[in-house]
């Protein structure tokens, strides 16, 4: 019945991102405008916290129904913080705080920053300052993660305006701003006891790697279309073996990064996606870098223009690799914990997952 | 566009419970083989050991029980599968007739073709080999040119077939012939017969393969006598039935699993604190094993459900190969280490055990381009 249910809301996600997800709404993100309608509506359909309990917020579902979303929005190249407003949901949840409505995102998103907390009499405050941040600039709320000390991570809400904003972006011109804040009040805070930061960046890289995996399956799709259209040589580009091969790699690839992703969505329902968030963003990430070049390869010249639309999933495909953790960074993490735990532990490890 | 549909597989408590008591007797059986030894995995090849196998219920495991068989799960036979080979079990004397040779005779064989030898399958006595490709017909299968000629009681079957694996310790085959040749029309007059690889007319000579080894075989039929009760399914339906017989061969886990213990040794060789690149070449390569795991975890789940994941098979088995051919690449890349034969590390002999027989993965149950053939038409571009 869940299966059935997660087909609906992989459908309702579908036809509203083919509908409202224009090139022109694409091209008008890219170039500063906030989708201010798409966010109303897109909020109001219930779909920007997916997983987040309804007691606090959200549409009280699973982090498998925020895969389906995740995924849906990498296919249609949603110029949104879908992922990040979900992060930023679960954080809140973590630690009892209500989660307002409107855009979120999360700080600090870069490896090794801390920022600090004060208290101010009954209040906090915020100071420091953290870069590339998505979304920073147009988020209503951004939820910080602070260690404090020996104690549980504390999770504080803060007001968007808050920060002074010096806007960054990535290759797909998404927002990526360094936000500081100089004593800024917040919101709220409160402990959040089974959050820690790898578990905050292995959250982060599960989110990409659903994107990752759905703009894989838009690749394949607009990849394979292409090529049964394109008469080359007096026939398809389809009918030649060597096109045929090039993008059976490429579903082999779409295929494995969308498994990787869905296992890391369930080991986040079940608790702890610590293997399988690791798992996900090395395999996606590789998929996605192999993908995209045999999605260019394929589609020729025309693929290189900017009239063209296959570079709106490319290029963000060649960013979200990045953004959490690229492969290099994953991969040995990873390689340290199965090294530390021997090589006889390797296959009940894998097969316990 | 047509396309394709991992979900997510999940396995049932008796398919864990099952692993366990696996694990215990693998633990028993094989005890402290060694790592270039497991290495092997389903190329070992170990009558005893396919016996004792039998004697614990897991051959023929989804069989009806009329048959010998025990009525389980798809899903449970996964978990079995898996862990043989993850053990690097010699399983090779009663894995073709488990993989489909049996399923093969359960779906198109006579009732007496079942009784006479689903038991004993299941009982690990029965050691099955293929008979499929021949000197001029590999990837082209269909164009295969050994004749079965009717005759009175049965069929007189001339021609020569190669790559027979165990055809030298097998007692059967099923093999492919041309019961009648229609002019243009390759996939047609094709059958499959149970062969008695013991009998008369029938010469069988090793081809040995680059590593020294013998396990494939030529096999010659001089006018070999096959009575009609051993045709399996009608006179002219071998085209199709072959093809169902491969679909069991391309699902499993044997099509990502083959070099587990070169990683498995990598791992143990690196110790508890690895370098940085070293790290990362491990955690790369556990991402694969893992992400592998789950896809061939979810064709399995879709053949218990009655589906029919051809297209995924497929999918799974070309990254899956891709896969287990660049285990020792990498490794050989990360340490620089001599490839071994007699002496060494079990690390260097693994590596050399496997440097040796990788290039055949992508080339046994069909090639790597014949598989890229399927998934391209799977998603509609031919």
């Amino acid at each position: 019945m869940a299966t059935e249910l997660r087909q609906l809301l992989a459908d309702t996600c579908a036809r509203l991102f083919a509908d409202r997800v224009t090139k022109e709404l694409t091209e008008s993100a890219e170039h500063g405008t906030w989708p201010a309608a798409l966010w109303q509506t897109v909020e109001e359909s219930g779909l920007t916290l997916p997983q987040v309990p309804e007691e606090r917020g959200g549409a009280g579902g699973s982090w498998l129904d925020a895969h389906v979303v995740l995924t849906a929005s990498g296919r249609f190249a949603v110029p949104l913080p879908l992922g990040e407003t979900m992060l930023a949901g679960f954080l809140l949840s973590q630690a009892g705080i209500d989660v307002p409505l409107g855009p979120l995102t999360v700080a600090p998103v870069a490896r090794d920053e801390r920022l600090r907390l004060a208290r101010d009499g009954a209040a906090w405050r915020l100071t420091g300052r953290a870069a590339r941040v998505p979304w920073g600039r147009d988020a209503g709320h951004v939820v910080v993660a602070v260690a404090a000390g020996d104690g549980p991570t504390l999770v504080g809400l803060v007001a968007g305006g808050a920060a002074r904003v010096t806007p960054d972006r990535n290759l797909a011109l998404e927002p990526r701003d360094a936000l500081d804040w100089d004593g800024a009040p917040l919101v709220a805070v409160a402990p959040a006891p089974a959050l820690d930061a790898d578990r905050i960046r292995a959250l982060g890289a599960m989110v990409r790697a659903a994107q990752m995996a759905g703009g894989l399956e838009s690749l394949l799709t607009q990849t394979a279309r292409y090529v049964s259209e394109r008469r080359q040589f007096g026939r398809p580009l389809a009918s030649f073996q060597a096109i045929q091969h090039n993008l059976a790699v490429l579903a082999g690839h779409t295929a494995a990064a969308a498994m990787a992703a869905a296992s890391a969505f369930r080991a986040a329902e079940r608790g702890d996606p610590g293997f399988e968030a690791a798992v996900a963003k090395i395999r996606a990430g590789e998929a996605a870098g192999i993908g995209a070049g045999i999605a260019h390869q394929c589609h020729g010249a025309i693929g290189f223009t900017y009239e063209h639309h296959l570079h709106f999933v490319t290029r963000r495909l060649w960013s979200w690799r990045a953004e959490f953790g690229g492969e290099g960074e994953w991969s040995e993490r990873l390689g340290r914990q199965v090294c530390a735990r021997g090589a006889d532990r390797l296959w009940a490890d894998v097969t316990a997952r | 566009m047509a396309t394709f549909n991992f979900e997510l597989g999940t396995l049932p408590p008796e398919a864990e419970s099952l692993r366990e008591e696996v694990r215990a007797f693998l633990a028993e059986t094989l005890g402290g083989a060694a790592a270039h030894r497991r290495a092997r995995s389903w190329g070992g090849y170990d009558r005893a050991f396919s016996r004792k196998v039998g004697a614990r219920g897991w051959i023929g495991l989804t069989w009806p029980q009329r048959y010998g068989g025990h009525e389980r799960t798809a899903l449970e036979r996964y978990v079995l599968l898996e862990e043989m080979l993850a053990a690097g079990a010699p399983v090779s004397a009663h894995w073709v007739a488990d993989r489909q040779s049996g399923p093969l005779l359960l779906r198109f064989g006579t009732e007496a073709q079942r009784e006479r030898f689903l038991p004993r399958i299941a009982r690990g006595e029965l050691s099955f080999a293929i008979g499929m490709s021949e000197p001029d017909s590999g990837s082209d299968l269909a164009s295969i040119r050994t004749r079965a000629e009717r005759v009175e009681g049965g069929y007189r079957v001339s021609g020569t077939k190669v790559w027979t694996s165990n055809a030298h310790l097998a007692d059967y085959a099923i093999a492919l012939f041309r019961t009648r040749v229609v002019p243009d029309k390759k996939h047609e007059g094709l059958s499959q017969f149970l062969v008695d690889l013991k009998g008369p007319g029938i010469t069988i000579r090793p081809i040995v393969d680059l590593s020294g080894a013998h396990h494939f075989n030529e096999v010659v039929f001089d006018s070999a006598f096959v009575p009609e009760d051993l045709r399996v399914g009608e006179e002219g339906a071998g085209w199709a039935q072959v093809s169902a017989e491969l679909a069991f061969e391309r699902s499993g886990p044997e099509r990502y699993l083959s070099s587990i213990h070169l990683l498995i040794e990598l791992i143990r060789e690196l110790g508890a604190e690895p370098g940085e690149r070293a790290a990362a070449v491990v955690g790369r390569l556990v991402a694969h094993l893992a992400t592998l795991r789950q896809m061939s975890l979810s064709v399995a789940g879709m053949l218990q459900a009655g589906k029919n994941p051809n297209l995924e098979a497929a999918v799974v088995k070309d990254v899956g190969t891709g896969f287990e051919q660049e285990i020792p690449e990498v490794v050989h890349g990360l340490l620089g280490l001599e490839p071994r034969i007699d002496t060494g590390t079990e690390l260097d002999k693994t590596l050399g055990y496997l440097i040796q027989h990788a290039p055949s993965f992508s080339l046994r149950g069909g090639t790597r381009e014949v598989l890229r053939g399927i998934i391209a038409r799977g998603l509609g571009l031919r």
